[in-house]
């Protein structure tokens, strides 16, 4: 599939790294604020399907392969399983939160009562926002350009 | 009361904007009223206080689905046929 014209670029390219803030913004704050890692995983392939729609595909395809997309879905899930089991090792239980409690990295537990949202809080629960926000990313937009790399094969016959 | 007269013009303009998608001859304007539907579907989720769904609703109906009709519809015809 070409790309489309030069208007639909520069507005493509200009509203591009607001979707991409916007989408970070929803996974990295799924613990705090409604959504979590698909909804901002959804976003952010919004985004890339935005700029794969406006450039083509042969152009998004010298960017990113989707082999590599392949490897991004499947490190995403990796990860989330690997969180749930270093809980059992960490822990006692499958999906033990064994970062809550400890004072490094998402570790502090907030004080009781209505308080002013911390981001650093609530464990291993970001981290596996992050996974599952890999993985959405990936997969979705894995789908919307392979389906753009089939159209383009077509028109060449 | 504002919410009231919001909760009763959401579904008409969705009813709406699905005949719209429906009845349209040309197949971009009916996956842009498909898009539309599936905004003002996400709309009405958020007022339905349900803003997680509202999100998901935004990102994979009114973005996703309109990115894979428009390429599909590029690589067939765009007008559709008068029988």
């Amino acid at each position: 599939m070409n790309g489309m014209s030069r208007i639909v670029k520069t507005i493509a390219s200009i509203t591009f790294p607001l979707v991409m803030i916007y989408g970070l913004y929803i996974i990295a704050h799924g613990h705090l604020t409604p959504g979590g890692g698909f909804q901002g995983g959804a976003v952010v392939a919004s985004g890339c399907a935005m700029i794969l729609i406006a450039y083509g595909s042969v152009w998004t395809l010298g960017k990113i392969k989707e082999k590599n997309l392949s490897i991004l879905e499947s490190v995403g899930a990796i990860c989330f399983i690997t969180l749930a089991i270093l809980g059992l090792g960490f822990g006692t239980v499958f999906f033990k939160n064994f970062l809550i409690g400890s004072e490094i990295i998402f570790g502090i537990i907030p004080s009781f009562g209505s308080t002013i949202s911390n981001i650093n809080t609530a464990g291993v629960i970001p981290l596996m926002n992050f996974a599952v926000g890999l993985k959405v990313i990936a997969g979705l937009f894995g789908i919307v350009l392979i389906m753009a790399y089939a159209s383009t094969r077509r028109d060449k016959y | 009361m504002i919410l009231d007269a919001i909760h009763i013009l959401l579904p008409i303009l969705i009813i709406a904007s699905s005949l719209f998608a429906v009845l349209l001859k040309d197949l971009i304007a009916a996956a842009i009223a498909v898009a539309a539907m599936s905004l003002l579907l996400s709309l009405e989720f958020f007022i339905l206080q349900a803003p997680d769904v509202a999100i998901a609703e935004a990102g994979v109906g009114a973005c996703l689905t309109t990115a894979i009709l428009v390429i599909a519809i590029k690589s067939t015809k765009r007008m559709e046929d008068e029988k």
